[in-house]
């Protein structure tokens, strides 16, 4: 990666980061609609049997924070194309940004007490 | 400033449909639909984990037949959105980005998100 390419044009990290996310999400995504497959119909003992498997735990942790971080980086991109008051696209993205951080921290701690409570 | 002067998006309204726009729409409307999809997962999730009448409300919702409509749209998003995004990081990549190839890797992402969709219904229904 040239660094003037990411100096120069401010767009370009943006960019990147969707793509370096987009390519995490390729396997990340098809092991969770697998395993959501394995798992139609679970009660929420199923779900708590499911994560209290570490590997299935930091997947599900991987999948959703890669899944926020594309999906916010995606609403941004939307916003920029769409929304034309600039105050109006200011808070668009400000609300997009807190709400992405918010659902992060509300997968943290979901996933954590499912994995590892009683 | 004279930026609201520059031009915008395509006006859609007078835009003349073709596939490869088509696709390029819809990537963007999954997009959107995902990420709705997720903030559900998590709210899902977080109900799961939090636990008794939360959790059973949802699931009720899920389990009744306009509630299993909302998981067959995000399965075919998914779907389409994973297939035409391989595709885009194919265009970044530099491959495939004449007229011939669009269109047809455009018909290829469509039979997979609705071919894909159908086995993980079909899977999906065995086991219930």
């Amino acid at each position: 990666m040239n660094s003037r390419m990411t100096k120069g044009a401010p767009g370009f990290s943006h960019w990147w980061a969707q793509r370096v996310s987009a390519v995490a999400l390729i396997p990340l995504s098809l092991w969770f609609a697998a395993s959501l497959i394995a798992h139609a119909g679970a009660d929420r003992a199923a779900i708590k049997l499911w994560m209290s498997s570490p590997l299935s735990a930091v997947l599900m942790l991987l999948t959703l924070g890669a899944t926020l971080y594309h999906g916010v980086l995606g609403l941004e991109e939307v916003i920029v194309d769409y929304v034309h008051g600039t105050g109006c696209r200011i808070a668009s993205i400000i609300f997009v940004r807190l709400a992405g951080a918010a659902l992060a921290a509300m997968s943290l701690y979901a996933v954590l007490r499912l994995a590892l409570g009683a | 400033m004279t930026s609201a002067k520059r031009p915008l998006s395509p006006h859609l309204q007078i835009y003349r449909w073709q596939i490869t726009s088509v696709l390029s729409i819809l990537h963007r409307l999954t997009g959107v639909f995902l990420t709705l999809g997720a903030a559900g997962l998590v709210l899902w999730l977080f109900a799961a984990a939090t636990g008794g009448q939360a959790f059973d409300c949802v699931q009720a919702l899920l389990g009744s037949w306009p509630g299993k409509l909302l998981p067959l749209a995000w399965t075919f998003a998914l779907f389409y959105h994973l297939a035409n995004g391989i595709r885009h990081l194919a265009w970044d990549a530099g491959f495939g980005f004449d007229l011939v190839s669009t269109e047809m890797t455009g018909w290829l992402v469509v039979i997979a998100a609705f071919g894909l969709t159908a086995l993980a219904w079909v899977c999906a229904g065995v086991r219930i």
